[in-house]
């Protein structure tokens, strides 16, 4: 059970091809491109799920912020698609993977930062410094910040990393505990719930984009306008 | 050969048998000809299930039933050790 258990997490590979670009590939073929005014249904529940999504999040920033739209949104449905399409039986999820997440943590979170650096230096560097500390505290505390700030695509890719691959080796080990209590009766049915009601709340894989594409988005916000 | 269009154009299904290695022959098998043959099919399934105005969800259902299927059929050798036998 030992090996089966993290066997799913491995980068598929068939007859040597990399699969994966096939699997990453694969969420794009569900979200077709609109080109009339009066569209499909699946067109017309995706523009009103993005319209909804983006006018939440994007009212916020100002104009120099919501040029990010674009991007933002994109990487939403993404992580989201990618996330849920995981949930399917048997299928390969890439955002368990530390190097793809990282690859997407560390480039958006760099371009906000840099932005921010650029157009308000000076404000930039007082982010390092809360107001009204006292002067003893001043050295410690301007390092204990910029460990902060530099830690910040870190937290990002493992959050996202950590919380998708342990709801599946959960549900991997609930189901099996399951099939292995199928012989003593009663217990079997308590688990069984339980599996049901921790799929349910899998499903907030997509609130789990939206914790990531927020916390993006905040970051992103206080740096570069403020 | 009974045919009045040209080998080369002609769809798989009205081939007729005689002629099916020759007509496999001629395709070309260039990745942008095989490119556009996925473009080709996934534009067939899509603009007649999914493009038109009412489309159902039993249509979107089986492409991802068929996901699953895929992925199954790649996992297969590491579930093999899984099924519930006396002896593995």
């Amino acid at each position: 059970m030992n090996e089966n258990l993290f066997a799913s997490f491995i980068t598929p590979m068939m007859f040597g091809l990399p699969l994966i670009t096939l699997i990453v590939l694969f969420p794009s073929l569900l979200f077709p491109t609109s080109s009339r005014l009066v569209n499909n249904r699946l067109i017309s529940l995706q523009q009103w799920m993005l319209q909804l999504v983006s006018k939440q999040m994007m009212s916020i920033p100002n104009t120099k912020g919501q040029t990010w739209a674009l991007m933002l949104m994109s990487l939403i449905l993404f992580i989201g698609s990618t996330n849920l399409l995981g949930l399917l039986p048997h299928s390969f999820t890439p955002t368990t993977q530390l190097s793809m997440n990282l690859g997407m943590a560390i480039p958006l979170w760099a371009g906000a930062v840099i932005t921010g650096f650029r157009n308000k230096t000076k404000a930039s560097l007082a982010h390092f410094l809360p107001q009204g500390t006292p002067t003893p505290l001043i050295p410690m505390l301007v390092i204990i910040e910029t460990i902060s700030l530099f830690i910040q695509p870190v937290a990002l890719a493992v959050r996202l990393t950590a919380n998708i691959t342990a709801g599946h080796l959960l549900i991997h080990l609930i189901g099996g505990a399951t099939l292995a209590l199928m012989s003593i009766n009663t217990t079997t049915a308590l688990i069984t719930f339980i599996i049901l009601i921790l799929l349910t709340v899998l499903e907030f894989a997509v609130a789990m984009i939206q914790a990531y594409v927020f916390t993006l988005l905040v970051s992103l916000y206080l740096h570069d306008n403020t | 050969m009974a045919s009045v269009v040209p080998l080369k154009e002609e769809k798989l299904l009205e081939v007729e048998l005689g002629e099916l290695p020759s007509w496999i022959l001629m395709r070309d098998f260039t990745p942008s000809g095989i490119a556009g043959a996925f473009q080709r099919g996934y534009y067939r399934y899509y603009n007649e299930y999914v493009n038109v105005k009412r489309g159902s969800i039993a249509r979107l259902s089986l492409v991802l039933a068929a996901y699953v299927v895929f992925n199954y059929r790649r996992s297969h050798k590491e579930l093999k050790h899984e099924r519930p036998r006396k002896y593995h």
